[in-house]
């Protein structure tokens, strides 16, 4: 009988610690986890951006993961500044090299996560402004030559030509 | 084909010797200078495109001469070319869509005369949104095209309040589907460019080949070089600057606005 009210009072005083201790329970999860994650699963999927097109960048990938921000920094500067065209580091070559598609078939935006530049970048919580204002899907190539040369313009170029040919 | 490959500029019959022996795909192929020859009935001088590696040249000032004669009221063909190369988006709210260039109709109340001219960013010499941009962002490059440097534009459009010709426009709302030529996002200043990116190529402004095959009231070119189209027409034609008196010295000009 003794044994039993033992038992019974061991039983009370361990559920009145429970309910009591809250907090005991909670810190038991959360080391858990803490454990969890140090077993090395990971927190966030970490990026695999797609390859470009064709063989290497512009410069060597260990190289670019570092410099790319600066190389594009000094050819804006180029470019608009002081007006030397080169196009090897131009933006829209980034943007046309490394196209992603999406399920449509279709280039994605940079809205999609699944953007070239976005999908590092949102990986290491850095913010980019260049597509508020560059198009951050590829352009089918507008030479700007184009402009005024359409199909009648031709064929005017093909009646001059006949013309004087004779 | 050789004979083309050469720099030197030839003599108009040697031009119709090349085009004689040539065919037309071969020609439409050739520099754009060679194509506007055959088109302008040899009106159009061949413009010199850059090599992509070397700076703009202070040796150089583009310009513009807008023949008002040759303008006629009802067209639109400089705004819409405009438009349709640089890609400035009506936003639904007139009064805050970015304008580069517009027509503006001018009334003589005593005669009755009308005129109608097209007006931009007039290229100043001194310009006065150069003078108050707090970042630099507003810039002129060294061949005289002012150009936002939207990069560090902070949207603040003082240039705006200093331009006298109303040529900026500031962009309200957020942008989509922009033009490789022109990037262009809300929160900065934008204008005319003088179509920069065709003049490095060599090629005129938008609004010039648009209003070629109109009324061609639009003459492009190098105010420093005496022997250019522009400056030939200049010495012929009496023309006249907008807003002389504040001394800006625009690159843009008009002919027969009185």
């Amino acid at each position: 009988m003794r044994l039993l009210s033992n038992l019974l009072v061991a039983v009370l005083l361990f559920v009145g610690a429970a309910i009591a201790l809250p907090g005991g329970s909670a810190g038991s999860v959360l080391g858990g986890s803490t454990a969890q994650a140090a077993e090395g699963a990971g927190r966030t999927p970490e990026p695999h951006p797609a390859h470009g097109k064709g063989d290497h960048c512009v410069m060597p990938t260990e190289f670019m993961r570092r410099n790319h921000m600066l190389m594009m920094y000094a050819h804006r500067k180029d470019v608009l500044v002081e007006g030397i065209r080169t196009t090897k580091f131009n933006i829209s070559g980034c943007v046309n090299c490394h196209a992603v598609k999406g399920e449509d078939g279709q280039p994605v935006s940079f809205d999609n996560p699944k953007h070239f530049c976005r999908s590092c970048h949102t990986y290491a919580a850095v913010q980019i402004d260049c597509f508020e204002c560059h198009n951050s899907k590829p352009q089918a190539s507008e030479k700007s030559a184009a402009l005024g040369v359409d199909s009648a313009d031709a064929a005017k170029m093909a009646a001059f030509l006949r013309e004087t040919k004779k | 084909m050789s004979s083309c490959s050469g720099d030197d500029e030839k003599a108009g019959m040697d031009r119709r010797g090349l085009l004689q022996s040539a065919g037309a795909f071969a020609a439409t192929m050739l520099a754009p200078g060679v194509t506007l020859y055959a088109f302008g009935g040899g009106e159009a001088e061949a413009l010199q495109a850059r090599p992509a590696d070397q700076p703009a040249s202070p040796k150089q000032r583009w310009g513009m001469l807008i023949d008002l004669n040759k303008c006629s009221t009802g067209c639109n063909a400089c705004v819409t070319a405009c438009k349709d190369y640089n890609g400035w988006q009506d936003t639904g709210r007139a009064d805050i869509d970015p304008q580069w260039i517009r027509k503006v109709t001018l009334k003589d109340p005593q005669t009755g005369v009308e005129r109608s001219a097209p007006v931009m960013c007039q290229h100043c010499a001194s310009p006065p949104c150069v003078d108050v941009c707090p970042t630099g962002a507003s810039m002129k490059r060294a061949d005289g095209i002012v150009l936002v440097n939207k990069h560090i534009c902070i949207g603040c459009r003082y240039c705006m309040m200093a331009c006298p010709f109303k040529a900026r426009s500031f962009i309200h709302e957020d942008e989509t589907g922009q033009k490789v030529n022109n990037p262009s996002g809300k929160g900065t200043v934008e204008g005319c460019t003088l179509c920069v990116d065709r003049v490095d190529a060599g090629q005129r402004p938008a609004c010039v080949e648009a209003c070629a095959k109109e009324g061609g009231a639009l003459i492009f070119g190098d105010l420093k070089d005496p022997q250019s189209e522009i400056s030939q027409a200049l010495r012929k034609l009496p023309s006249t600057k907008l807003r002389a008196d504040l001394g800006v010295d625009p690159g843009v000009q008009y002919a027969n606005l009185t």
